[in-house]
């Protein structure tokens, strides 16, 4: 999986000509598909945001990477037009959230943890729904119900209530409702939370075909993973602001990219065995009793470049495994605590 | 402004549309409001004496009132679901005019009350009750009838959005609304009142209505109910309305 992360087909930091991003302060029709700055938001006395600036470049994927309660919901709300910010400006295709909320609207698809669609209805009415509240007519607004149905593999459900769908099928037509007006840009909060594996890669790769055919998404995630997968760039947020940026790739450097764990059958070869492994990393191989740790960049071949060195060594080896870094290593690394979420921000937030 | 209209037709579609694949509201619509209205003509019917109608007549204007008040109950639930399932967070993200969401939700209910009020003159046909009027003030009757139902909509549509749950909407709305529609003059005379009773009863609004409903069904003496009805619910609409409306903004904005 993280062998994607090398050959991520986008590079942020140019754009489709291969010239250079530009700001939003550059001229307007450069100007990024995203952009926030200073934006604050409190609940009552809970600060769920203290200044957030964000920029997001047209056909990329921005992840917020971030714990429960980090204020990611709050920052996707601000710019899918939900909630006014107390103070900072934002703009998405160039248009003012709070002064131009009326005319953003019909450039965005949200689509959120909670699967907001109306179960009563189905899947087909659902989608017809939407069409026409974006002012569709109705035979329009059901053909391209249709179409979508299709494409999100629901077309057999399309006559059955949502109440029976199951949770990967409720994620993808709230998906899919999202996109029933083709928006350019598209906010998506914790798209894969509480989905099964399966469900969840198929969610993954119908965001990558979407961002294939030049959507930009900004999407909330708790899951490095996902973030890894998906993103462009990362912004990782914490109480209310972003402490960190970069691409995956720059990220992961910060944290110490993946471990090799490898477990000695002979404590007493230990020494030996980080002898045999220095040279594959920077830093000197961590020992914890039979327990050696190698900081690894790269993970291809890592596995098999150190089974071939201690076996050169004559050193047994018990088990052997490359442990990714998780949101909390990448909080420890970044914060020096761990992704705690924040229980009273989130419940503002909710 | 015509987006407006359109708009909150396609929610008023979509909040009837659902009717008939929920068994348990369509009971709440149906079999309910026939049941009581059998209840009270049989087992109350004869020890209520109602000088100048026969029972099944005095009751049916009373409880077709109380009926129609309760027919917003549907509004205060869905209101409720929507806040809480994520429903209103999409219909806000979307370009469709705001207000549409409200509009549509208590216009579904006047199609429903319609229904459930015909559904009860039906019954009540069937028993023994029989209009004294013009086909003119049977139809004004109908008409203020819905107008009422309608101003109880927002009563409702406030409350579903105040309270935290959609088990709690239900609760809160039936000890608000269940006390006054019995302290009137849909079941039993206000005169057999004790006199605290009384009073209330007599200013009450449902006692209004009901009132001008016996006159405008069957030729009861209308003095100004007809025209205290219909004050009382636009009054109510104009507190109500506005007061759902913010908290709508409020509740959705968080």
């Amino acid at each position: 999986m993280v062998a994607r992360l090398s050959r991520m087909p986008r590079d942020p930091s140019t754009t489709a000509d291969g010239r250079p991003a530009l700001g939003p302060e550059a001229n307007g029709s450069r100007e990024a598909a995203v952009s926030a700055s200073g934006l604050v938001k409190s609940y009552g006395s809970v600060r769920a945001l203290v200044g957030v600036d964000l920029e997001v470049a047209h056909g990329t994927v921005m992840g917020l990477l971030g714990p429960n309660g980090a204020g990611k919901t709050t920052i996707i709300r601000i710019l899918a037009t939900l909630l006014k910010p107390d103070a900072g400006t934002a703009r998405v295709t160039g248009l003012d959230v709070v002064a131009d909320a009326a005319k953003l609207r019909e450039r965005i698809g949200l689509a959120g943890q909670y699967a907001a669609v109306d179960e009563n209805l189905t899947g087909l009415e659902n989608l017809t729904m939407v069409g026409r509240l974006y002012g569709m007519p109705r035979a329009q607004a059901k053909r391209r119900g249709h179409e979508l149905l299709e494409r999100f593999d629901l077309l057999d459900a399309a006559g059955r209530a949502t109440k029976t769908y199951s949770g990967g099928m409720r994620r993808r037509l709230d998906l899919a409702a999202a996109l029933v007006a083709n928006p350019p840009i598209l906010f998506l909060d914790e798209p894969t939370t509480g989905l099964d594996p399966r469900s969840r890669l198929q969610l993954w790769e119908t965001i990558e075909d979407l961002v294939a055919d030049g959507t930009t998404v900004l999407l909330t995630t708790q899951y490095l993973d996902e973030a890894d997968r998906l993103a462009t760039e990362i912004s990782v947020i914490d109480h209310g602001r972003v402490i960190a940026g970069g691409t995956p790739d720059e990220l992961k450097d910060r944290v110490g990219g993946e471990r090799l764990e490898i477990q000695l059958d002979d404590e007493s070869r230990a020494d030996a065995a980080a002898q045999a492994l220095a040279s594959m990393a920077d830093e000197a191989p961590g020992i914890s009793g039979d327990l050696v740790t190698v900081g690894v960049h790269r993970r291809g071949g890592a596995i098999v470049d150190a089974v071939r060195r201690l076996d050169e060594a004559g050193i047994g080896v018990e088990d052997i495994a490359l442990r990714r870094p998780t949101l909390d290593d990448v909080f420890l690394a970044l914060t020096g605590h761990s992704a705690e979420s924040d229980d009273e921000d989130d419940q503002a937030a909710a | 402004m015509r987006r407006l209209f359109t708009d909150t037709l396609v929610i008023a579609e979509r909040n009837l549309v659902r009717l008939p694949r929920a068994p348990e509201l369509l009971v709440a619509f149906t079999v309910q409001p026939i049941m009581f209205v059998l209840l009270f003509r049989y087992v109350f019917g004869g020890a209520i004496k109602t000088p100048g109608f026969s029972y099944v007549n005095f009751l049916i204007p009373g409880i077709i009132v109380q009926n129609i008040a309760f027919g917003g109950f549907v509004t205060a639930l869905g209101l409720n679901e929507d806040l809480h399932k994520g429903l209103i967070d999409r219909f806000r993200s979307l370009p469709m005019a705001r207000a549409a969401v409200l509009a549509g939700r208590t216009l579904a209910d006047v199609v429903t009350n319609g229904l459930s009020a015909t559904i009860l003159v039906i019954t009540g046909l069937i028993i023994g009750f029989s209009f004294h009027t013009s086909v003119l003030e049977a139809i004004a009757g109908g008409g203020l009838l819905l107008l009422f139902g309608y101003a109880f909509s927002w009563v409702f549509a406030f409350l579903g959005m105040l309270v935290s749950s959609p088990e709690a909407a239900n609760s809160v709305g039936f000890i608000a609304v269940f006390p006054l529609t019995f302290i009137s003059s849909a079941f039993v005379p206000v005169k057999s009142m004790p006199a605290v009773l009384r009073a209330f009863a007599e200013v009450n609004p449902f006692t209004i209505t009901v009132d001008a409903m016996r006159s405008l069904w069957l030729g009861a003496p209308a003095g100004n109910n007809v025209w205290g009805a219909v004050v009382w619910a636009l009054a109510i609409i104009v507190v109500f309305a506005p007061l759902a409306v913010a908290r709508y903004r409020r509740a959705a904005g968080q």
